[in-house]
């Protein structure tokens, strides 16, 4: 359960994900989707019951699971005065990664060419691509996702899918807006309103579309 | 940590290299209130206690510009939840922050005291340079232990611009009071260390308390 102030931001969600599979967070703004990813990544401490990550109880053990959550949330957690590089440079020695993954991811994402620009030069299309390199760069085994193909066209999201997508082969939670979308590749649906679940488990396109009316 | 700390602090030397939005304020802030003493008192040359005040309270003032801008890429750039999804010790965010405002103080000192010679101070500094060093060293460092811990208070908060300064300026009093009195016989007409080793115990005391101090809490004061 998480408050912010009087107003119940979540509470009563009970769902399992087991490795590899992707749980996808259905829901209208205010749901609770973006508390529920956050409590996962550690960044907001639930004021009520537990989240297990990795076999690390949260919050008591979150600092276990740091480094092995891979975060793409609203904002692109990135330095607008410096490079896509010296950005992913940056993180590589927070999560003591080698400075070759910060070339490999960058082509990845397809950024080598603009990765010595200053981020604030890049479109938002692009800064969600280095977001995602960020997000991606230590290899982490779960994903946390929200929105993550915000911004992007049709051929750059393509480009993303082996690393954001099913075939990353990742453990993923998915927000997204996309209901049709969303729930084909999600291997358990859950449906958020108001802040509490409203379907946990299977769903169809139309009971999820019912919990935006 | 060491590794952890050296990344965030280079990394934010490099971002102040590149935007210039610390240092050159503080700086220019000092020279004019330098200048603002000179008309405001209507003196050419200040000696002695009041030599020593005018420093240190324009010196004090221009640390809260800089422990306003402390966190301000972290703030602005949503860094913040990025240095805390790092697996990293949370006291590496202090050491590379604290590190980062001393290093922005020594900067500042280096443009601001000459200044101050040319501008207002009687004596030269120059002759109690050993000792004038010493104080600037041991007051960067209490200066540098408190502004850290306070931009980390106030990063998240929606009155920051207030916050800072509020609870800044009286937990740095002691500072302000120490280095005052210790520099205060090195401003004098004819020189002297009087009483300085007891005030740089006192400075020495106090980095040593809020060094641990900031160590212990500063973990707590970066959770939701």
């Amino acid at each position: 359960m998480r408050r912010y102030g009087e107003r119940l931001a979540l509470d009563g969600v009970t769902v399992a994900v087991e490795a590899g599979q992707t749980l996808g967070v259905f829901g209208s703004n205010g749901a609770g989707k973006t508390t529920l990813l956050r409590v996962l990544a550690t960044l907001l401490r639930p004021h009520a019951g537990t989240a297990r990550v990795l076999d690390a109880d949260l919050p008591g053990d979150a600092w276990k699971v740091r480094g092995r959550i891979g975060y793409l949330g609203h904002e692109a957690l990135l330095y607008r005065d410096l490079t896509a590089r010296e950005n992913l440079v940056f993180q590589s020695r927070l999560f003591g990664v080698e400075r070759a993954r910060v070339d490999e991811v960058l082509e990845q994402v397809g950024m080598q060419r603009r990765a010595d620009e200053p981020v604030r030069n890049l479109s938002r299309g692009m800064l969600q691509r280095v977001a995602t390199a960020r997000a991606v760069l230590h290899d982490p085994p779960v994903l946390l996702l929200d929105e993550p193909r915000a911004n992007l066209d049709p051929k750059a999201a393509e480009l993303l899918e082996p690393l954001i997508g099913r075939a990353s082969g990742r453990t993923r939670v998915l927000v997204t807006h996309d209901v049709e979308g969303g729930l084909s590749e999600s291997d358990i649906a859950l449906g958020l309103r108001r802040g509490r679940q409203e379907i946990a488990g299977s769903a169809t396109v139309d009971q999820l579309r019912e919990l935006y009316r | 940590m060491t590794r952890a700390a050296a990344a965030i602090l280079r990394k934010d030397l490099q971002i102040e290299l590149r935007t210039k939005q610390s240092v050159p304020a503080m700086a220019l802030f000092s020279v004019t209130a330098f200048v603002l003493f000179h008309f405001g008192l209507d003196r050419d040359r200040l000696d002695g206690a009041l030599a020593s005040g005018v420093l240190w309270v324009t010196l004090l003032l221009a640390t809260v510009l800089a422990v306003n801008r402390l966190f301000a890429h972290e703030r602005e750039q949503g860094g913040l939840d990025g240095l805390l999804l790092a697996p990293i010790d949370r006291t590496a965010v202090f050491v590379a922050k604290a590190t980062a405002l001393y290093l922005y103080l020594a900067l500042l000192e280096l443009v601001a005291i000459p200044a101050y010679a040319i501008l207002l101070l009687g004596p030269s500094p120059l002759d109690q340079l050993p000792a004038l060093l010493a104080v600037l060293a041991l007051s960067n460092l209490g200066l540098a232990c408190v502004g850290a811990l306070v931009a980390a208070l106030a990063a998240e908060a929606r009155a920051r611009d207030l916050l800072v300064p509020l609870l800044l300026l009286p937990l740095l009093t002691p500072v302000l009071i120490a280095a005052a009195r210790a520099t205060e016989p090195l401003f004098a007409v004819h020189p002297e260390t009087g009483d300085l080793g007891k005030w740089v115990a006192v400075l020495g005391l106090y980095d040593l308390v809020f060094m641990l101090l900031s160590i212990a809490v500063f973990d707590f004061l970066l959770e939701d």
